[in-house]
Parts: structure tokens; C-alpha cells; sequence
């Protein structure tokens, strides 16, 4: 039911459903229309849910779409065009937020939970030989034992 | 009368439900054998009222009864049966009570196969899992009712969401609920153990079987989601890190950690604080999803429940099941003893890798889907996360789990040879190795990842095939003597194998798809026609065509590779008569495992269209995997062992539910 609740928003969106990218937006330079594609793909159309404006076929998307190719022709660089559409849109429009105090969380938590686990099982390691040894049979239970199997070589 | 009936089921099984929250525990303290027994009975009657309450509303839909408001919300008098029967939980109402049936399902089965459960153990598991009940059908019949009349009957219904009107909506649900719901008993489990505060390698037999049965279903039903979104949305992605989406892979992350702790539980009575703790987890997170996409707190589910009481009572559930269970936790767990010792080096110490592992894929997930939630109620301010963020951070998470997967099986229980374990995965590294090779040098220059991605894909299926190859000798022995020692390994060991295997093809369709997939954006007048790698497709024109409750406009295509006719694809633009709604309906041709992938926009006045066109190499093969990690579980779950109860402390159990 998850996915349908998402097809049910995304379908909201698309009352007149078209194509994403359409022929006419497209740059004659297929370098600099792979760059085009390969930036929308970062960016997210803010009036979708979760949608990258490469996907989405929103007047909105349509319009970023164009504003990146303009850019781009212009000659800005991927990082001169991101730039600009934050001071434009907001943080809100990366789709990877960029590394920052408050998103420091977010990025930490995968590398800290990992470095922190393996700690923990290490200490956990170090400490159970020890203990593995202690729970062992010392020379007189080894003697015992020996007695109550009825042989000398256990 | 019948939508009455339904209602008056429901609130019976919660009359049930209540008496069973209560009698089996009281029995189990005052040592009452008929209280505890009664909890079997109420859990199999309660089944059988919430199955008749959903039969209710099916029946309510079939016969398009437009009194009652759920189904004129949902349903059309021209719909096909089919979609008169799954609309019963494409909508908010019917998918909780689908959600409760399941429920009540699993309940009843723990009371009819547990038959050889301890009665304490069993009393408890079916009190908690009562619980579990009560706040939900509380919270159907005081939020969600399904079953409410209209005063003035309208004569035709509003129909169900076009995106909704395929095969889909009636495998996919249902699978993912008993996936989520499935975890459940787990839970039960888990709770039942803290509040006797015993628990042995038995409790791990008992309750193995059914975290399969879950894991399996939600596999599937992940999938089956997967798949039908790739279709569906038109533009061929297949997994877009949709908080929805993300909703239902956590429990899976969680629920294949408990998977494989549970299994070094049962063998060497280890890691008993931390299995329990997943299986209170692993539902959680369960619960979590139902709460996110519920009650609207996601931007996403505007078309769902946007009403906050609805999300205030999911939230109370929620906070009163993981704050309890999680304290039950705190209070009990240090009364359990911890058992069997192992080296870092040993399958217990893979197992372990494992879950750490995977318990961190599962909280940077978490993170990522809350975050810019608590961020803007916390701040106000508003960041997104999305696909680019979750690629970065999964993928380095989960390349090391798939490095170290393949040695896992392989390595001896308590004490392990790392460097014997690496020779006999010689065979598989070097088939790894060749492929990296190859790709490198087919690619060189373009992809830098793509042969990485192949060979790890490559060693985890080797490595699943020289586990086999190596347990049942077929190379080094005589023809007879392995087919007897492949026969007698037991079906859990041929499940791992086959699980790990269907990962391995998952990855491979994952890789194939994302660096090799093509694209072509064009505009074609009828007649003309495009190339799409070594695929020659041409417009014939559009065509009209009249469906049940829809108008199609069907784009022919005729499709040629090397000179040849090899079919016809007809992509369509589908308006809904009821809604007045258009939804791009995709062509999709299958050619091994890889498929064509046709999407249209819509047609100008010169009858030329915008056209999209994807090759998508192997992409088959992202499901088929999927299918095969399920075929995996099915194994297992089909092992003797898990019928045949244990030896020694499971003596009780001689024959355990086989699911």
C-alpha cells in the first residue's frame, strides 16, 4: 500500500500526463545535454513529492529544465548552475543536501553507527577470550572429569 | 444489512481480542490451564469475525453497493470484477481492515500449529499479539470505519484511482501486509519471552518459521511494488527512494538482520539480547511505516488519510507499543543469561557482520526518510532527501555486507579458517576477477564502476555455487556419492545458497540497468521510425480503442532487429470516463531478461507524438532475484528441522508449525 500511496500523489500531479524531457527542450551538444541530464537528476521539482525534475512532468520541472540548458549554454559550471538555483529555490531543491551543521546528522549517521558497532563488538572481543578461558576446565576439573568418564586421556 | 453485519463483526472480534489481552496472562500467573487455552480459541474465533467483516465489505463491493461511503469513494459500476474486488483495499479504510485480517490470520495460525508451544509460551504470544489487535480494530472502528452509510445513496460511484485500476493493487498489497504484519508474531514472541524472562534456543525454532513466512511475503511484495511502479510510472526507474518506499525496505533490512541472528540463536544460544531486541525492532519499524504513510505526516500522502486524528492514534499505538516494548526490554533483558562463546572468526561472527551491517543500511534509511521531517518541525527549515543522497550513503554500506556474504556460509561455527574458507571461494574470486577483466576492457574508458559491480555480482552467485559445490563434493567425488550428499544436506543449507544466489542476480540486474540502460527522447510523424540499440522501431500511427471504463489511444509500433519483424508495441494514453483522468499506460517487450520499454506524451495536431524509449539490459533480472531470495526462504521454511521440534530442550515441540 506504500508504493500505491505513492502512485496516488504522483498521479494527483499528472492530470495531464506528457513526457518528462520533452524533444524540444533537449540541446543540440549531446555533451552538454548529458550534463543537463546528468545535473536535473540532483534536482528535485519542489511542487512533486520526491520527484527529480528530469522525472517529472510539471510546469514547474519544465521551467528548471530550460533554466539549467540556459545555464549551461551560457557556459556556467555544474557547480556554478547548482549555485545559483539554491540562492534561486532554496536548499530545498537538492536532492543531496550539501554537508552542513545541520545535516550533519544525516550524513554522520551511517559511517558514526558503523565505527561505533565495530568498537562495540571489539571491546566485546577483547573481553570474551578471557572469558572463555575463565569458563574452562581448570587442571583438578580436567582430573575430575577424567575420573567420572573412567579413563586417564580425556 | 450486510455492511451492518460486517461492522457488528468487527466490533465482536474486539470484544475477542480485549478478553484475549487479558485471560491467557491471568491463567499463566495463576497457573490456570483453561484460561490459557481460552486465548487459543478467542484468537481462531476472532479470525473468523474479522474474515466475515472483510467478506462484508468485499460483498458490498462486488455488488457496488453505493450506500455504503467506502464504496462510493472507491468503486464504479463499470470497473471490472477484478478491480471491484482489490478497490476493497485500494483506499485507506479497506487497507487497515486487509491489515487486521492478516493480523487475526497470523494470530489464528499461531493458535491452531502451536499446538506443540509451551502452554506459558504460547498464552503469552497470543495475549500480546491481542493487544496488537484491540488498538487497531479501536482504531478502525473510531477513525476508519469502512463500513459507514451514505443517507442519500448516490447511483453511480466516483471509481477507483486509474493508477490503481492493475493486476498490481491485488498482489502487491497484501503480500507487503504480510510482510509487515507477518513480524508481528515475532514481536509477540519477543515480548512473551521478556515477560517470562526465559529464553532458549528453542524460542528461536518456535519463532524461526514465521519471521520466514514474513520475510518472504515482504520480499515478494517489495518487489511486486518495485515492479509495478517500473511500469506504471513510465519512466522505466525501478526503486525511487520514496519515503513509501523506504517505509516498507526498513522492516525488510531489520527482518533479514533477525533472520540470521535468530538462526545463530537456534544453533549456538548466542546473541539472544540482541535477537529479541531486532524482533521488537523489526516490527517497530513495521509500525513506523504505517504510521508515516497513515497519518499524512509525509507531504507524499496528501491522497491518504490527511486526518490527524488518524495520525494522533497511529502515533499513541505506536509510542505505547515500542515505548513498552522497548522498557519491557530494559526491565527484562538482563534476566536473560547470554550463551555460547565464539571466536571473531567464525559463522557466528560473519552472522554478526552481518546484522551490523544491515542494522546500519536500516538507520541511515531511517534517518534519511525522518530527517527532513524533524528538521522542519524542529526548525522550520525545509531540505530534501532524495535518491542522490540514499545511493551515496546505502551503497558504501552494503558493497562490504555483499564482499563478506559469500564466506559466511562457508566459515565453521565457533572458530572459523578465514584463509581455508578463501580457497575454496579460489574458483568463485577468480570468476569475479575475469569478469572485472573483461567489462574493463569491453568498457574501457566509459563506465568505471560498472566492472565492479559486475564482478561482486559475479563472486556472490560463485560464491553461493561453490558452497553447494563444495558441501556436496560433486566435482571431487563419484556421480552417486554426491547426488546422496546433495540429498541429504538439509533444505536450509540449499535456501541459503539460494537466497544469496537471488541477491547476486538482483545486483547483477541493478548494475546492467544503471550503467548500460538506453534512452532516446524523439518526436516521430506516423511512418517514421527510430533506433534504439540494435532495435528498430517504427510509428504506424495512432489508433482508438474502447475499454471497459476507459478510452485508449494507442500508439502502434512495430518493432525489427536485424531486418526481421520480432512484435508490436502499443503504448497508450488511458482516460478514465469516471474521473476524467489520463494515465500513460507504458509497452513493455520482453526479450530474455532485458525489455523494451516504450512511453508516450501526448499526440499534436500533425499526429506526430513525443516519444520515449528505453533498452533496458537485464533488467528482468532486479524481480527475478527477488523471486529466487523467496524461493530461498520457501527452502528453509521447508527444512525438517523446523517440523521436527529440537531434541533436547524442545522436547515438548515434537512437531513445529511448518509456517
Amino acid at each position: 500500500m506504500r508504493r500505491v500511496a505513492a502512485l496516488v500523489f504522483l498521479l494527483a500531479l499528472h492530470i495531464v500526463p506528457a513526457l518528462a524531457v520533452t524533444p524540444d527542450e533537449m540541446l543540440k551538444d549531446p555533451a552538454l545535454e548529458a550534463r543537463a541530464r546528468a545535473l536535473s537528476k540532483q534536482l528535485r521539482c519542489m511542487v512533486c513529492q520526491n520527484e527529480t525534475i528530469d522525472d517529472s512532468d510539471a510546469p514547474l520541472a519544465h521551467d528548471i529544465r530550460v533554466l539549467v540548458r540556459d545555464r549551461l549554454t551560457r557556459g556556467d559550471s555544474d557547480k556554478q548552475v547548482i549555485d545559483f538555483l539554491v540562492s534561486r529555490y532554496g536548499e530545498f531543491i537538492l536532492l543531496r543536501p550539501r554537508f552542513e551543521w545541520r545535516t550533519a546528522v544525516l550524513w554522520g549517521v551511517a559511517p558514526g553507527v558503523l565505527v561505533i558497532g565495530a568498537v562495540t563488538l571489539f571491546v566485546i572481543w577483547r573481553r570474551r577470550p578471557a572469558a572463555a578461558e575463565a569458563a574452562g576446565l581448570d587442571e583438578a576439573e580436567r582430573r575430575k572429569l577424567a575420573d567420572y568418564l573412567g579413563s586417564g586421556d580425556s | 444489512m450486510i455492511p451492518e453485519l460486517g461492522h457488528y463483526a468487527l466490533v465482536l472480534a474486539l470484544a475477542l481480542a480485549l478478553v484475549q489481552s487479558v485471560a491467557p496472562i491471568v491463567g499463566v500467573r495463576t497457573r490456570d490451564d483453561a484460561l490459557m487455552r481460552l486465548g487459543s480459541s478467542t484468537a481462531l474465533v476472532q479470525f473468523g469475525f474479522v474474515a466475515f467483516a472483510f467478506a462484508a465489505l468485499v460483498t458490498s463491493y462486488l455488488t457496488s453497493d453505493f450506500s455504503v461511503a467506502n464504496v462510493y469513494e472507491n468503486s464504479h459500476s463499470l470497473m471490472p470484477t477484478i478491480y471491484k474486488f482489490t478497490s476493497t483495499w485500494g483506499n485507506h479504510e479497506g487497507s487497515m481492515l486487509l491489515w487486521v485480517l492478516i493480523l487475526s490470520l497470523f494470530g489464528a495460525l499461531v493458535a491452531a500449529f502451536g499446538i506443540n508451544l509451551p502452554a506459558t509460551l504460547k498464552a503469552n504470544v497470543l495475549a500480546v499479539q491481542a493487544w496488537i489487535a484491540s488498538a487497531f480494530y479501536l482504531f478502525i472502528l473510531f477513525t476508519s470505519n469502512p463500513f459507514l452509510r451514505l443517507a442519500n445513496p448516490p447511483f453511480e460511484g466516483r471509481a477507483l484511482n486509474p493508477v490503481l485500476q492493475d493486476p498490481g493493487l491485488a498482489i502487491h498489497p497484501p503480500f507487503l501486509y504480510l510482510g509487515y504484519v507477518g513480524f508481528s508474531i515475532a514481536f509477540s514472541f519477543a515480548a512473551a519471552a521478556l515477560i517470562e524472562g526465559r529464553i532458549d534456543a528453542a524460542w528461536a525454532r518456535f519463532v524461526r518459521p514465521w519471521i520466514l513466512v514474513a520475510w518472504m511475503a515482504l520480499t515478494l511484495g517489495i518487489a511486486m511494488g518495485s515492479y509495478w511502479a517500473y511500469y506504471e510510472l513510465g519512466w522505466g526507474g525501478w526503486w525511487f527512494w520514496d519515503p513509501v518506499e523506504n517505509a516498507s525496505l526498513m522492516p525488510w533490512l531489520a527482518g533479514t538482520a533477525l533472520l540470521h541472528s535468530a538462526v545463530v540463536m537456534e544453533k549456538r544460544n548466542a546473541l539472544k539480547i540482541w535477537t529479541i531486541l531486532l524482533a521488537v525492532l523489526t516490527f517497530s519499524l513495521s509500525l513506523i511505516g504505517t504510521f508515516l504513510v497513515r497519518s499524512g505526516v509525509l507531504t507524499s500522502v496528501h491522497a491518504f488519510a490527511n486526518d490527524p486524528t488518524r495520525g494522533i492514534f497511529i502515533l499513541v499505538i505506536l509510542v505505547v507499543f515500542i515505548g513498552g516494548a522497548l522498557g519491557l526490554f530494559a526491565w527484562r533483558a538482563p534476566l536473560l543469561k547470554q550463551g555460547g562463546l565464539f571466536a571473531p572468526i567464525s559463522r557466528e561472527g560473519a552472522l554478526v557482520l552481518n546484522n551490523l551491517f544491515l542494522t546500519t543500511a536500516c538507520l541511515t534509511v531511517l534517518v534519511g526518510t525522518l530527517y527532513p521531517i524533524a528538521l522542519e518541525a524542529l526548525t522550520g527549515e525545509k531540505i530534501s532527501v532524495g535518491a542522490p543522497f540514499f545511493n551515496l550513503t546505502f551503497g558504501p554500506v552494503f558493497i562490504p555486507l555483499l564482499l563478506a556474504m559469500p564466506f559466511g556460509p562457508l566459515l565453521a561455527w565457533k572458530r572459523g579458517d578465514i584463509y581455508g574458507v578463501a580457497q575454496r571461494l579460489m574458483a568463485a574470486g577468480a570468476l569475479a576477477i575475469l569478469a572485472v577483466a573483461i567489462v574493463l576492457v569491453a568498457q574501457y574508458g566509459r563506465a568505471t564502476l560498472a566492472p565492479f559491480g559486475i564482478g561482486l555480482a559475479v563472486f556472490v552467485m560463485g560464491g553461493a555455487v561453490s558452497d553447494m559445490v563444495e558441501r556436496t563434493g560433486v566435482f571431487r567425488l563419484p556421480g552417486a556419492t554426491a547426488r546422496a550428499r546433495a540429498r541429504g544436506l538439509p533444505r536450509s543449507v540449499w535456501g541459503t545458497a539460494a537466497a544469496h544466489f537471488g541477491i547476486g542476480l538482483t545486483l547483477l540486474g541493478i548494475v546492467c540497468v544503471t550503467h548500460w540502460s538506453d534512452e532516446k527522447i524523439v518526436e516521430l510523424k506516423p511512418g517514421e521510425s527510430t533506433i534504439v540499440r540494435h532495435y528498430h522501431l517504427t510509428f504506424e500511427g495512432i489508433v482508438p480503442r474502447q475499454g471497459p471504463n476507459y478510452r485508449d489511444q494507442i500508439a502502434k509500433f512495430t518493432v525489427r532487429s536485424g531486418g526481421a519483424v520480432v512484435g508490436e508495441m502499443m503504448p497508450s494514453k488511458r482516460t478514465f470516463v469516471a474521473r476524467d483522468m489520463t494515465t500513460t499506460e507504458s509497452a513493455l517487450m520482453t526479450r530474455g531478461v532485458s525489455q523494451l520499454y516504450i512511453s508516450i506524451g501526448d499526440a499534436r495536431s500533425d499526429g506526430s507524438i513525443a516519444v520515449r524509449i528505453y533498452y533496458k539490459p537485464l533488467v528482468l533480472l532486479i524481480w527475478l532475484g527477488a523471486v529466487v531470495m523467496a524461493f530461498g526462504g520457501g527452502l528453509s521454511l521447508s527444512d525438517r528441522r523446523l517440523r521436527v521440534g529440537a531434541p533436547k530442550p524442545a522436547a515438548r515441540a515434537a512437531m513445529q508449525p511448518a509456517e
